[in-house]
Parts: structure tokens; C-alpha cells; sequence
């Protein structure tokens, strides 16, 4: 999984936009309003370039909400809803792929 | 910009001066290395004072033959994660004995002040009008020093040796 | 022990009061982020996949248990109740809030602990061997010097904004457990023909995409000197570093374009001008330091006690004390490795509890002292050998007393692609599934040492290229693979290991990991011959026509 800031901006299919909420760090999805969400099923989806580039462009430009915005993959699962698109973004949404110690 | 001089925002008398320029008549001038290295032996008849800016990337070092005829050096951190400059205030003071004016200018900000005045800086051009209003804050945020570096304050090893000598409580 | 005093109290207190308000300044926008996040790496909170990490420095990896007590406190307030031990002598917890960082950092700093400088282009906490004081193969305790050089860097004015992060290690025995050779100086302390104190100081070793082994610049420098040869290393790499590439700019890279020859040359120079200055260290400061740590007051005791030999009778116990009890310099006393290794558990994460059961431990049969090392692994240094029943009891009671130290299960693994924002693929899962399929004792202990360290990017945090077997996840369309490499060591004799081959999916790497194993059982001299050495005597090219073959 190429980290955002290697990743040249291609995109191929349905993106959103993706930060770490300042306060806490939580992963966030920017939606609409200029506001930011911690459910995926919130966040803005577009799918060219040009809008995507805008979409963090606008999200990018107050860092007091949400740091370290980027364009992330999803898809649109058969019944309408957002999943992540990647490894990378399936762990980020739903945390270490094995069990936690406790 | 505000200028910090031992503690407290001063006018800046020098008048920064590109390499294309005419130099003014009669004030203080800050001129660039390239200039000031081109010029230096008509730049001693000047009547007055000069001061350089030497990049972080030159040795400090080749200033030695300059110093004579300098009233101001200013060091420069680029971005403030680019602690070059550091190395060279402190070898300008410890080294090379110059005890005039040293300026820290580029981007400076809150946080190192304090670094730049125990490296030997006593002039701070500051970015940001909220950080120089808050300098005194920032260089007292620390009364244990551990490493002796350019400035009088004591630090740790000696401090505690001196308890030891003494033979403080521990 | 080293017992801080009210000068490093009043530090300790005064930068958290320096963080809360760089915090504070953050959360009102007075700080932007660029401005924020170096401020915040030198106190060693990261931002990552789902969260803010702190990361907690462990100096020389010595802790006192009511330290222990008190990372566990903080794991349970303000964490997910565990704490990751990483291969750096610190602990990482990885759920921590920005906004309760200044609280959880003034817990941890009431008791002396804190995340200064574990990370950020400064100088990073310096590791030593964790049996420091307690071996008996050491020629001086190397966590004196370890301190001095602590204190020397600490809010460094000069060395603050280097090109690069910048990673001291020390060593006192002939064994190397302090991997020295592959940081960016290291120290190996010694006696010489004279019988003075002195240290070999190597540099340019590291890992990352560019990895080294170190180069010695100096046989002897006296001990006294330590300071003022490391402000020349220092002040030549802060000037002369590269800051055009972030992939360039750690020592290494300037020690390698210049040559070891130049680099020494000029840090000598440097040298000569300062040695005679500030930094000179009298006998009498290093005695200073020398007494504020504070030793055990050791009973006169026999080796072998009956106790213990009795103990010995009970095969697990047995299998536990070969594998995990080592000698100690006092008679009658044991150095005891506790392994974060249980088989399907993340390599080196403890949690609160277990936290808690062995600082409880320390203090009743431990002289309250705790160590870690760079395996990932703790250690209880002084431990009586009529203690060992009992405390191995208490250790497997809690889940402790795995006896896989040095075995193929013993796996080092970065966080990887479950925690990092850096990882490109993941190491944790890879580590635990080895470790399954090597979860029979008397297979792993057949096998003998083998080192398995596992990175999830070229970062190589996991010190994959020192690994007996590395293993390096990399990113191909998407999904994860993994190249391996064989005949990396991280000791004395440390050099990189040799790429086996392409890259394999995800999948396929523990099966290759047998497959390598199973050709080292067949192909070795015999048992005694370890898995490195018959890598060593045959090279990689049988281990690669085997496992290739089975692919």
C-alpha cells in the first residue's frame, strides 16, 4: 500500500477524502458542509481526478479539524454503501486484523 | 518583522540591501554573501556599519579574514527544521570569538528561541508577532540546563558536581 | 538503578508544562501542523493509522518497577490497556488521545519516565545491553556512559534540528547484545592493553533502505573523552549532513560518499579544537554519575541451591530455566528473561496486568528492577536462584513464561500495516502465523537459535537485515509480498543478510519459512552447527533451489 504522500494522483474508480481527526487522531471522512465524519457512509465521493484534487484542496486548506488529508479508494458495495477500498483503508476503518491483546 | 534584542523588541537599524541595489548613504546595511565577499575591500572605506547574512550551507569558517570590518552577522534557518546554523553561531562565538551582533533570521519561530540563545544567538528576527511578544516566556520555560553550550547558563554536570564538592544533601 | 534527582525533576516537570502549551497552541491554531509535528515527535507522539502513539523512552532499558506500574496505569487510563515494546528499549501506546497526551505525559513524568526525544532528527534515547550491571561479561557498567551521553543530549541546543534521527547504542561485553554495529555511532566499551576505560566508536551503521554496517573511526578513546568526540561526530554530521533528500541525510549516507577516512579526519580536527573545553569529564563527574546509580545489595549466596535443584526435577520448569535463566556476575544469582513472545500473540506487547504481575514480581525477588531489550523481551537482572521455582510459577500463572528466548518463535515484527502509517505491508499476523507453525517446544528447541526479525516497510524498524531470517513486506499491485533474506546478524559479527529471492505473497511466507528451516535441519553439520552458521558455511544459494523448488 503506497502511503498518501507517495501516491500520484490517479484515480480509477469512486475516492473520498481521508484524515486523523487532530483532537484524538480517529479517522475521519470529509462530507459535505466543509465538515468531517467518522462514518465512511458520510464522506463525499467523487470520481475523477479534477474532483478529487479539489475536494482535498478544500480540505486541506484549515488543519485544525482534521491533519494529514488525502485521497482514498473505496468502493460501493452491490447494495449502495461504502466500504475501503484498500488494505490499508479496511484497517484504518476497522482497526488490526488480529486480536488485540486484553 | 519583529526584532528581539536581549529581551526586548528594537527597531531594526539595518537596511537589508539586494545584490542589485545601490547601497545607501549614511545607514547600517545587511547585504548578502556573494556581494559582501565581491565588494569587501571597497566595503572597508565605507563609513557605515555593515553587516552579512552567510548562508547555512558555506563554511562558517571562511568568514574568519571578514570579521574586522563586520558590525552584524546574520545566520539563516531556511525552514526552523534546518538546525545548520546552529553549529555555525556557536563556532562563531567559541571558535572564531566574534562577540558582535548575531542574528537569527529565515524562519524563526517560539520554540527555538531558547536553542538559539544558548547557541549564541542575542538577535532573533521573528515571524510571528505573538512569538516575539511571548520571548521572555520562551527562553525562562527551562531553569535545568544539562549541557553546557554558548551561553552563561550553568549546566547540570557542573551543578551537580559542585553539590558534590561541597558535600550538599543529596 | 539511576536515582534522578531534583534537577531532572524540575526538567521533567518544566517540559511537560512546555508540551501542554505546545499542545494548547496546536489546538487553538497558533501552531500549524507542520509547525506542531516536529515539536511533537521530540516528545514522541506520532501520528498513525487510527490513532496518536506516544512512545515512552526506556534510557539504557532500565525501569523500576514502580514504573512499570505506572506505563500500566497509563495503558489502562488512557490506552487500550497495552503497551508495545519496541526494538529501541521504549514502549508504545497506540490508541492515546492529543488532547490527554499532556496528562498521561505528567503521570508518567511524576515518576521520572517520558517521551522526550524518541523521536524527531535529534538524538534518540541511547540503548545499551539489557544485562548491563548484572553479567558478568562486561568490563564496566555501559549504562553509566549511556546516562552521560543521556544527559549530554537532552534539549541539546546544537543537535536539536540534525539532518536526521540520530541513534547511539553501547555495548560492554565481548557479546554484543546492543546491536551497535548497525546504528548511527556505536560504542563499544573496553579495556585496552593499559587498563584504562575506553570506547571503539564505530559509525555510519543503520539500517532502512540504505543499510551498513559501521565503520571504526577510533580503537580506543578514553573514556573520559566520550563527550567531546561525540559533539565533533555531532557537529560534523550537523553541518555536512545532507538535507536534500530525507533518504540521504542520515550519517550513514555522508560517511559512505565521503569515506570513513575523511569523515574521521575531519571529526578529529573538530576534535582537537574542544577536547580540552567544557566537555573534558573529570573523575570526579564521572563519579557524580557513577553514584547516583544504586546497586542491589546482594545476599552472599551459593550457586545451585538446593531450591533450586529440587525445582529442576519438573521438566517445564527445567525447560524454562535452559532456555531463560542466565548467569549472573553475583553467586547464587540468575538473570531471568521474560518472553512477550506467547505463541499467536503480538511480538512484544504486555498488557496492563501482566504489566502490573511483573513489577509485583520485581519488587518481591527482583530488587524492583526491570529491564528491556532489543529482542522485544523483558528482563528481571537480579534474581536469587532459590526465587526461580516460585517466580516461574508467578511468570506462567500470567501467560510470562514461554521458554522460546532465541527460537524461531521469537520473532521481532514493527507494528507494521495494522498500526503504521509508513508500512506498506503487515508484520504482526506474518509473526504470529510463524510462530504456530513452530509452536512445539521440542521442534523450535531442535532447531535451535534462530533470529526471525520481520519489517513492514524499508523503514526496517523490525531490523529485518540483521535477521538469521529477514523478512521485508513490500507492496506489488495492491497486495502484500515479502522478500527473505538470510544470514543478517545483528552481534558482534554483524552483517546484512543475503536476498533468497523474489518476493512471495502473504500466504505463502510461513510455509516458506519452513521450507527454509527444514533445508538447515537437513543440511547442517550437525546439532550443534546453528542456523546461521551453516547459512554461513553453504551460502543462501541450497536454501533458494529448496524453497523455490516447493513454490
Amino acid at each position: 500500500m503506497a502511503s498518501p504522500q507517495q501516491q500520484k494522483l490517479k484515480v480509477h474508480g469512486p475516492v473520498a477524502v481521508t484524515a486523523n481527526r487532530l483532537t484524538d487522531g480517529a479517522v475521519v471522512w470529509r462530507t459535505r458542509g466543509d465538515g468531517w465524519s467518522a462514518d465512511l457512509a458520510d464522506a463525499i465521493i467523487v470520481t475523477t481526478a479534477d474532483d478529487a484534487i479539489a475536494l482535498l484542496a478544500a480540505a486541506q486548506k484549515r488543519d485544525i479539524d482534521a491533519v494529514g488529508a488525502y485521497v482514498a479508494p473505496v468502493v460501493i458495495e452491490a447494495d449502495g454503501s461504502v466500504a475501503p477500498g484498500n488494505l490499508r483503508e479496511r484497517i484504518r476503518v476497522a482497526g488490526p486484523t488480529f486480536e488485540l491483546p486484553h | 518583522m519583529p526584532l528581539i534584542e536581549n529581551g526586548h523588541i528594537v527597531e531594526d537599524k539595518y537596511v537589508r540591501v539586494s545584490d542589485e541595489d545601490a547601497l545607501p548613504e549614511g545607514v547600517p546595511v545587511l547585504v548578502g554573501v556573494d556581494r559582501f565577499l565581491k565588494e569587501a575591500e571597497a566595503l572597508k572605506g565605507r563609513q557605515a556599519p555593515v553587516g552579512v547574512i552567510w548562508p547555512n550551507n558555506r563554511p562558517i569558517a571562511e568568514i574568519a579574514p571578514y570579521l574586522g570590518q563586520l558590525s552584524l552577522i546574520a545566520l539563516n534557518f531556511p525552514i526552523f527544521r534546518d538546525g545548520r546554523a546552529y553549529s555555525q553561531a556557536r563556532l562563531l562565538r567559541e571558535r572564531l570569538g566574534w562577540t558582535g551582533p548575531l542574528r537569527a533570521i529565515g524562519n524563526v519561530l517560539r520554540d527555538q528561541f531558547l536553542l538559539m540563545q544558548r547557541s549564541g544567538f542575542d538577535q532573533i528576527e521573528a515571524v510571528k508577532e505573538a512569538d516575539a511578544e511571548a520571548f521572555d516566556e520562551a527562553v525562562h520555560r527551562y531553569t535545568v540546563f544539562y549541557q553546557p553550550a554558548t551561553d552563561e547558563r550553568p549546566s547540570l554536570l557542573r551543578q551537580r558536581l559542585g553539590r558534590t564538592l561541597t558535600g550538599a544533601a543529596r | 538503578m539511576y536515582a534522578y534527582d531534583e534537577f531532572d525533576r524540575a526538567f521533567l516537570a518544566e517540559r511537560v508544562a512546555d508540551f501542554r502549551d505546545q499542545v494548547a497552541r496546536r489546538l487553538s491554531g497558533a501552531l500549524n501542523e507542520d509547525e506542531f509535528k516536529p515539536l511533537r515527535l521530540m516528545n514522541g507522539v506520532y501520528l498513525q493509522l487510527h490513532a496518536y502513539m506516544l512512545r515512552i523512552a526506556i534510557p539504557y532499558g532500565t525501569l523500576s518497577a514502580h514504573q512499570l506500574r505506572r506505563m500500566a496505569h497509563v495503558a489502562r487510563t488512557y490506552d487500550r490497556g497495552y503497551g508495545h515494546f519496541t526494538t529501541r528499549q521504549n514502549i508504545q501506546f497506540n490508541w492515546i488521545k492529543l488532547e490527554e497526551l499532556p496528562e498521561a505525559m505528567a503521570a508518567l513524568g511524576e515518576v521520572g519516565v517520558h517521551g522526550i526525544q524518541t523521536s524527531g532528527n535529534c538524538i534518540r534515547n541511547v540503548t545499551t545491553d539489557q544485562w548491563a550491571g548484572a553479567t558478568p561479561e562486561e568490563c564496566d557498567d555501559p549504562r553509566i556512559w549511556a546516562e552521560i551521553l543521556r544527559q549530554y543530549s537532552t534539549l541539546h541546543p546544537e543537535f536539536t534540528y540534525l539532518p536526521r534521527k540520530f541513534k547511539i547504542a553501547i555495548a560492554a561485553s565481548p557479546h554484543d547484545r546492543a546491536a551497535i554495529k548497525v546504528h548511527d555511532v556505536g560504542l563499544r566499551l573496553h579495556r585496552n592493553a593499559a587498563g584504562e576505560l575506553g570506547f571503539e566508536v564505530l559509525v555510519g551503521g543503520g539500517l532502512g533502505r540504505t543499510p551498513f554496517v559501521g565503520k571504526s573511526i577510533r580503537a580506543f578513546l578514553p573514556a573520559r573523552e566520550l563527550l567531546s568526540y561525540i559533539e565533533a561526530i555531532m557537529r560534523v554530521y550537523n553541518q555536512y549532513g545532507r538535507r536534500d533528500n530525507i533518504y540521504k541525510a542520515r550519517i550513514k549516507i555522508l560517511v559512505h560518499e565521503i569515506g570513513a577516512e575523511a569523515f574521521a579526519k575531519a571529526v578529529e580536527a573538530e576534535w582537537e579544537a574542544i577536547r580540552e573545553g567544557a566537555l573534558h569529564l573529570s573523575d570526579e563527574m564521572i563519579a557524580e554519575i557513577r553514584g547516583r546509580f544504586i546497586y542491589p545489595a546482594y545476599e552472599t549466596l551459593e550457586d545451585r541451591p538446593a531450591e533450586l535443584v529440587e525445582a529442576l526435577k519438573d521438566e517445564r520448569f527445567a525447560t524454562w530455566f535452559a532456555n531463560s535463566v542466565h548467569a549472573h556476575k553475583v553467586p547464587g544469582y540468575s538473570i531471568v528473561t521474560i518472553s512477550l513472545k506467547p505463541v499467536g500473540a503480538p511480538p512484544g506487547d504486555a498488557t496492563a496486568d501482566q504489566m502490573d504481575v511483573i513489577a509485583d514480581l520485581a519488587d518481591a525477588y527482583g530488587f524492583h528492577e526491570v529491564r528491556v531489550g532489543h529482542e522485544q523481551n523483558l528482563c528481571l537482572p537480579n534474581i536469587a536462584q532459590k526465587d526461580l521455582p516460585a517466580l516461574w510459577a508467578a511468570l506462567d500463572a500470567a501467560g510470562l513464561a514461554t521458554p522460546n528466548v532465541n527460537h524461531i518463535s521469537d520473532i521481532i515484527a514493527c507494528p507494521g500495516l495494522d498500526y503504521c502509517a509508513l508500512a506498506n505491508a503487515r508484520a504482526i499476523p506474518v509473526a504470529q502465523e510463524i510462530a504456530k507453525r513452530f509452536a512445539d517446544l521440542d521442534r523450535s528447541r531442535g532447531i535451535g537459535r534462530l533470529h526471525v526479525n520481520i519489517s513492514g516497510c524499508i523503514n526496517a524498524c523490525g531490523h529485518h537485515h540483521v535477521g538469521h531470517i529477514g523478512i521485508l513486506g513490500v507492496e506489488k499491485n495492491g497486495q502484500e509480498f515479502y522478500q527473505i533474506t538470510l544470514g543478517g546478524r545483528a552481534d558482534e559479527q554483524a552483517q546484512l543478510g543475503t536476498l533468497l529471492g523474489p518476493a512471495v505473497p502473504y500466504e505463502q511466507v510461513p510455509g516458506l519459512i519452513e521450507d527454509v528451516v527444514d533445508t538447515y535441519m537437513e543440511l547442517r553439520a550437525g546439532p550443534q552447527e546453528l542456523f546461521i552458521d551453516t547459512v554461513a558455511r553453504l551460502g543462501v544459494e541450497p536454501f533458494k533451489e529448496r524453497v523455490y523448488a516447493a513454490h
